[in-house]
């Protein structure tokens, strides 16, 4: 019985991380530009090593 | 005055950079066209390539590309220019503080609605056992007294942190001597955490901790709701207008061009106005003539021809020559100022309307307490413990509390103007939609609205438009475009010169042409039109080019379908009842006016709404601005000026006039499901309050029937019809 003295402020706790971490993702503006996000991950990285940008070898 | 068309390059921008204190040069531009990610790859690629730009980044969702500068010479119009070859037309954006302010509210709301969520979730956690032993399971009263005390730790601070909203709001209606729904929620909350904190110390069963964060909880998903409509629309709306550039071009003393922003132009300054433009403050002309057309201003479709020293107003568009100008009021003092006064005391008079919401409150507050406080004294008088009856009290005052009722409306107002806005209508507010669902008669303004406001070549053989096309896609005279946009995509002529005023001259296939009035283009005649163009090989015989303003494609099925659902129009215009009497034909509508100046717009939709007719008025020009203010609901296209727009609860982003109709389908189809909402609410206070009047709701029940409750009324405002 006495776990609980410690899990519950434990889980109280685990609360308070995700508001905090909501927070944050707010703060730092990741709601702004919810669209572009979505479609920032097609867009293919440029490479500067890359050998031949153009060619694509299909295997 | 000969002007080739290299000269046209872009005036200086260099107005829009803005400084930053710790030295960086930024810009902010708004593009339109960008949809996808290429476009985002296209766009940030090629602008991190200009010389002096230092980063690119386009937001997706509001169009807004914020470049980084090296330093403060780049010019901004280079950057545009590079934009435009692209295919995404900018247009320099200042973003304003009222952005900034919108933002904290939108972030004040959003953390408490988080703080709200954690607080529920976790106060419900330590009562779940609690609940378990309100159904004999076992549960020591040492442990339960704990268990309370956790959920009041957990529960009372977010409560308290999460209802500041409300609060203040109910405070402030209360000291104004009004009860708005503020009221109940305040009472509730805080005599639900009194009586809670009372049980808690006195080893009673019944805290309800998690029930008041998980009714603010409920509640401020509602208020967020509402905020993100009202702050989408609102930007979506400044984006429109920023497209319509408020920048002026004027020269300064070394003859340089430099565009500033609007209202930085004084009294005396030199401007430069380009063919299609808008003169942007009151000014005389400095020399030549210039034509100019007033249909937004005064409705009238035939253009005004100004003589040097004459007085050109704010907001007429230049469809003679490149003019120059000499401004001699500032933009404030202009005439489009002056008639934006007047929509602002207009639409004071529509803020007296007072919204459903709002007159549900005004019924359900005091039911509600008198039902709460009869529980109290009824539960006292026969025989029930004081202690005992309080918590009844209480009881109905949390299952009644306005959880479904805060949701109800704004639930729809979203859902609905989601649906209208990829449709293409801007919903200004939540109240517009209410209002336009109630309308019963619909104003039309002629010019812009039932047709194109841009004259349309007319009865022209195509043998004619595809000689004189190659000459007309070299000009940006107004005309010359409908003749190119008639002709399509061809061949250009060579070695152009365009005659301020006058018109176009050029090489075709190595022959000399000239388009454009006809001493121009060499035909003796006494009678020169304003709406029509000449053409004619030089040595050969000319013709005659007849421009009018045509008909929207769809003005008449618009008409037609606004008759189908039981709405009466009229047609008030400020053109020649000419004009006027034909378009009326054209659509069939008997009953209209021409002619009218701004105040007797304002006025006949007075005297319409005194006979207790709803109006909307739809309109785009300035001269509609006031009666747009006064109507009870009102519609603007998106080409409409800047005060129209303001003035208007919705505006039509697309070409298509049928939306108004779609708009008033969705609008009335949002207050059906509202209005089913509010019967369900009250339906469910008809069962929960006599349940808990006699006892039966402990925490788990009013738990249980506050999330069902929200849930339903959800549910239901998504199934506002889709328009088709």
């Amino acid at each position: 019985m006495n776990i609980i003295f410690l899990l519950a402020p434990f889980s109280v706790l685990l609360g308070l991380v995700a508001v905090g971490a909501f927070v944050w993702t707010l703060r730092s503006g990741q709601y702004d530009d919810v669209q572009g996000a979505a479609a920032r991950i097609l867009i293919d990285d440029v490479d500067p090593d890359a050998p031949d940008p153009g060619g694509g070898t299909d295997t | 005055m000969a002007l080739t068309l290299d000269a046209m390059t872009g005036p200086d921008m260099s107005a829009f950079l803005r400084r930053s204190d710790d030295g960086r040069t930024s810009l902010d531009l708004l593009v339109t066209g960008a949809r996808c990610a290429g476009c985002i790859s296209k766009i940030e690629r090629e602008m991190a390539g200009l010389a002096g730009v230092e980063n690119a980044r386009l937001n997706l969702s509001t169009g807004r590309l914020a470049l980084g500068l090296r330093d403060a010479n780049v010019d901004p119009g280079r950057i545009i220019a590079a934009l435009g070859r692209l295919g995404y037309p900018a247009t320099p954006y200042d973003p304003g503080a009222a952005l900034v302010e919108r933002d904290r509210e939108g972030r004040r709301l959003i953390l408490a609605l988080a703080i709200a969520g954690f607080g529920s979730m976790n106060a419900m956690m330590f009562s779940v056992p609690v609940w378990a032993g309100l159904f004999d399971q076992e549960l020591g009263p040492a442990t339960r007294s704990m268990m309370m005390w956790l959920s009041a730790i957990v529960g009372a601070p977010c409560a308290i942190f999460a209802g500041m909203t409300f609060f203040r709001s109910a405070w402030r209606s209360l000291r104004a001597g009004r009860a708005n729904m503020d009221v109940p929620i305040s009472v509730g909350v805080i005599l639900t955490l009194a009586i809670s904190f009372s049980e808690t110390i006195l080893n009673g069963r019944d805290a309800y901790f998690d029930a008041a964060v998980s009714l603010l909880f409920l509640l401020l998903i509602g208020r967020w709701l509402d905020h993100v409509l009202r702050a989408k629309a609102r930007s979506a709306a400044g984006d429109l207008l920023a497209l319509q550039a408020p920048v002026a071009c004027i020269v300064d003393a070394a003859g340089r061009e430099r565009s500033i922003p609007l209202g930085d132009v004084q009294p005396g300054d030199l401007l430069r106005v380009r063919p299609g433009e808008r003169i942007p403050v009151d000014a005389m002309l400095e020399d030549g003539e210039a034509l100019l057309d007033n249909s937004l201003l005064t409705g009238e479709s035939a253009p005004e021809r100004v003589g040097p020293g004459q007085l050109c107003r704010a907001g007429a568009v230049n469809t003679s020559g490149l003019l120059t100008l000499r401004a001699s009021a500032r933009s404030e003092d202009s005439t489009l100022a002056a008639i934006a006064r007047l929509v602002d005391a207009g639409a004071q008079s529509r803020s007296r309307y007072v919204q459903l919401a709002d007159r549900a409150a005004a019924l359900y507050v005091p039911v509600v307490h008198a039902a709460a406080l009869a529980t109290f004294a009824g539960g006292w008088a026969l025989g029930l413990d004081p202690r005992e009856a309080l918590i009844r009290a209480v009881a109905v005052l949390i299952i009644t509390c306005p959880c479904a009722l805060g949701l109800a409306v704004p639930a729809v107002q979203v859902v609905a103007s989601a649906r209208l806005f990829r449709r293409g209508v801007l919903v200004k507010s939540g109240a517009a939609l209410e209002r336009l669902a109630e309308i019963d008669h619909v104003v039309f303004d002629k010019t812009g609205v039932l047709t194109e406001g841009r004259p349309a070549l007319v009865g022209a053989s195509p043998t004619i438009i595809a000689l004189a096309a190659p000459l007309a896609r070299a000009s940006s005279h107004p005309m010359a475009r409908a003749v190119a946009r008639a002709a399509g995509e061809g061949p250009l002529a060579t070695e152009v010169v365009e005659h301020t005023g006058l018109g176009v001259e050029g090489l075709i296939d190595g022959r000399r042409a000239r388009l454009g009035r006809a001493a121009f283009v060499g035909v003796p005649t006494l009678r020169s039109g304003e709406t029509e163009l000449w053409f004619g090989f030089e040595g050969e015989s000319k013709v005659r080019l007849q421009f009018s303003d045509v008909l929207r494609t769809d003005a008449g099925a618009t008409i037609a379908a606004l008759r189908a659902r039981g709405i009466t129009i009229e047609i008030l215009s400020g053109d020649q009842s000419g004009a006027v009497g034909g378009v009326a034909d054209a659509v069939g509508v008997a009953s209209w006016r021409a002619g009218l100046m701004p105040e007797e717009k304002a006025g006949a939709i007075d005297n319409l709404a005194a006979k207790g007719r709803k109006v909307l008025m739809i309109g785009d020009g300035l001269n509609d601005a006031a009666a747009l203010a006064r109507a009870h609901a009102a519609i603007a296209p998106g080409t409409a000026l800047a005060a129209s727009q303001n003035a208007a609860d919705l505006v039509l982003t697309g070409d298509a006039l049928m939306a108004v109709v779609e708009a008033i389908d969705v609008a009335r189809s949002a207050r059906r499901r509202a209005l089913e909402n509010f019967g369900f609410a009250a339906l469910y206070n008809l069962v929960a309050a006599p349940a808990a009047m006699i006892g039966l709701v402990n925490p788990f029940v009013a738990a249980l029937a506050m999330s069902g409750s929200s849930l339903v009324v959800t549910l239901n405002a998504l199934r506002v019809r889709a328009p088709r």
